[in-house]
């Protein structure tokens, strides 16, 4: 349910920006539960070769915080033992994480569908130049954050330069058969609002980018996701620093859509960080938010049977995933 | 103090407390224009943007412009919007210009 145009508030009462998560959930007669886990999203570290302005995580080239291979093999092992379709990696840049492609190969002997969270741009630091190839040579689903089709607004949120950057890494995953029909190389793109708004219809704004980068850069991709920033860390910051936060939360809160909670991702996945602790979704370990401590909390611990049905922590920060169309990793909630 | 208040925006409810069968009325129509038809939602926003201009309404340039934002629109697009709405603005003062021509004609030898 895309939402109406958000301008006149014709509530009694205006939401409060600081509403409850879990009251709104009881107030549609909604509980948050987990269904089965069907993704492993593993966070394999806080160090990244950039430090965009809406980093939900921190991340940074000054970050030192990344997974032992010992925390890497416990995820290959859980990811085999119980059979996980998908894994799922993330960061930082996953790829400067020296264990990265350790994961990668032995998660794809395991039979596991592997996507990596890609920045982009890391294909240009040291060792990574063959990033395509090796994607390709693994059938990796590539995952891509690029907020705008425009150098403007791309380099305002990921530093300067990274537009020129992402464009020619775009150009050499399409030159190995990624984005392109027929290929079965999947790249898909992800849209971040560039600041304190929600994002746009997700079918509208792919057809933008899909015109735009096909027309001005030749280039092509599968699908693109967009997600919503959420109040968290860095974006936390901003919108402290800019006077957002209250409209921002408030924002969230009055776009509340109950049909989104169904398909919000934390319902079938399950977030591994750096040290191999437990989370119900990546905002959530940003915070600190362990899953429910009546669970084990590690990954060596990890037993699907007792987190079938398990209660979902939440917060504020929910509100992010649940408003207007939704957003979760693989983009907006509601596709229509 | 300002006129305009940010937060007053929150408050147009308030607008329903003496006459709320006018306001739901309102309201009802409002809506019904928002939704999507044989204009998307973002050619619609772009077009309360150029009328929140025309109007110079504070609270509806300050609305529309986050409408037209999370409907997908870019600046670039957005100050064309506004573009259209002051040249009309200005082409509507200009074409007077015939009134005063035609009111000094007629007085005129």
């Amino acid at each position: 349910m895309p939402q109406a145009l958000p301008v006149i508030n014709s509530q009694a009462c205006a939401p409060h920006a600081h509403a409850s998560f879990e009251e709104k959930l009881a107030a549609h007669g909604l509980e948050l539960r987990a269904k089965r886990i069907e993704t492993l999203q593993v966070n394999v570290g806080k160090l990244c070769n950039q430090a965009c302005k809406h980093c939900h995580v921190d991340a940074s080239p000054a970050r030192t915080e990344i997974m032992s291979r010992e925390t890497a093999a416990q995820v290959i092992k859980a990811l085999g033992q119980f059979r996980i379709p998908t894994l799922d990696i993330t960061g930082g840049a996953p790829e400067l994480n020296p264990s990265f492609r350790f994961l990668v190969r032995e998660a794809r002997t395991a039979k596991a569908h592997v996507m990596v969270r890609h920045n982009l741009t890391v294909m240009f630091e040291a060792g990574q130049s063959d990033l395509p190839e090796f994607f390709r040579e693994h059938r990796v689903e590539v995952v891509s954050s690029l907020p705008y089709f425009l150098q403007e607004q791309t380099d305002a949120q990921r530093g300067h330069g990274v537009f020129e950057k992402s464009i020619t890494a775009l150009e050499r995953l399409n030159a190995v058969g990624y984005g392109i029909e027929g290929s079965g190389l999947i790249l898909n793109l992800v849209y971040n609002p560039v600041g304190a708004f929600l994002p746009p219809p997700q079918g509208s704004i792919e057809a933008d980018f899909r015109r735009e980068l096909a027309a001005r850069h030749s280039v092509a991709f599968n699908h693109l996701y967009t997600i919503t920033n959420m109040p968290v860390k860095r974006f936390l910051d901003y919108l402290r620093r800019s006077g957002n936060e209250e409209r921002y939360r408030r924002k969230l809160v009055e776009a509340f859509n109950p049909q989104a909670v169904e398909g919000l991702m934390c319902r079938n996945m399950l977030s591994v960080d750096w040290t191999g602790k437990l989370y119900d979704c990546d905002f959530n370990q940003m915070l600190e938010l362990g899953v429910a401590d009546e669970l084990p909390q590690t990954i060596s611990d990890f037993d699907p049977e007792k987190f079938a049905g398990r209660r979902i922590m939440t917060g504020s920060h929910c509100f992010g995933c649940t408003a207007g169309a939704g957003s979760s990793c693989g983009g907006a909630v509601l596709k229509k | 103090m300002s006129y305009y208040e940010e937060e007053d925006l929150n408050r147009f409810s308030e607008m329903g407390k003496h006459r709320p069968d006018l306001f739901e009325k309102f309201m009802a129509w409002y809506q019904a224009c928002q939704e999507d038809g044989a204009l998307t939602r973002r050619e619609k926003a772009l077009i309360g943007l150029a009328v929140a201009h025309a109007l110079q309404c504070p609270y509806c340039i300050d609305a529309y412009a986050q409408a037209s934002l999370e409907a997908g629109s870019n600046m670039e697009q957005m100050t064309e919007a506004i573009h259209m709405a002051s040249a009309l603005r200005g082409g509507a003062s200009l074409i007077h210009g015939l009134q005063a021509h035609n009111s000094v004609n007629k007085v005129s030898m």
